[in-house]
């Protein structure tokens, strides 16, 4: 998993038909010193994340499993939100 | 499989159901030199690992699922030892 941060939502119309009803959120991963890491990725959110809050995403087909029985066609998965990090 | 450093500790409180008692840690993949090699990630620990400590990771979902006991659990990384030593005889 990583680390980021929610920086938007994306809405899509036409789409999957096992996408439907599934929040899509614009996140850009994060270093754990807070920078931002890569390219940012659109990820399907199964925790109720909104923009600006720090969260952490799985990436593959794991993605899908809170939608299970449902197999969404998704590759990136919010399953958590940080309520804080320390570093050793 | 890869070694890592264990650098950090997060706390989720809203999170996915399978993530329920699994401890998150941040670990920084190390070369065979242990110089940092990319970006740190998430992994939930299911060996019981603590900060600085070195530890084998393996990045795939269903081993770390495993790893915490939780069958399809929404996990791709997962702390499966920890390191005592790393013994290199050849050459790269």
């Amino acid at each position: 998993m990583n680390i980021g941060r929610v920086i938007g939502n994306v809405v899509v119309t036409r789409k999957d038909a096992n996408l439907l009803g599934v929040t899509l959120l614009l996140v850009q991963p994060l270093t754990p010193n807070r920078q931002p890491a890569g390219r940012t990725i659109v990820a399907a959110d199964s925790v109720g994340a909104g923009v600006g809050e720090e969260v952490f995403f799985v990436r593959g087909k794991e993605a899908s499993f809170p939608f299970y029985p449902v197999e969404t066609p998704v590759d990136a998965g919010i399953v958590g939100i940080v309520d804080h990090w320390d570093l050793g | 499989m890869q070694i890592a450093r264990v650098v950090g500790t997060l706390v989720s409180t809203r999170k996915h159901r399978k993530f329920e008692g699994a401890k998150l840690l941040l670990v920084q993949p190390l070369n065979p030199d242990d110089t940092p090699r990319g970006m740190a990630l998430l992994a939930v620990d299911g060996v019981g690992a603590g900060v600085d400590e070195k530890v084998l990771i393996v990045l795939e979902g269903r081993a770390a699922g495993e790893a915490i006991g939780q069958k399809g659990a929404p996990v791709d990384a997962a702390i499966v030892g920890i390191v005592d030593e790393v013994v290199i005889d050849g050459e790269l």
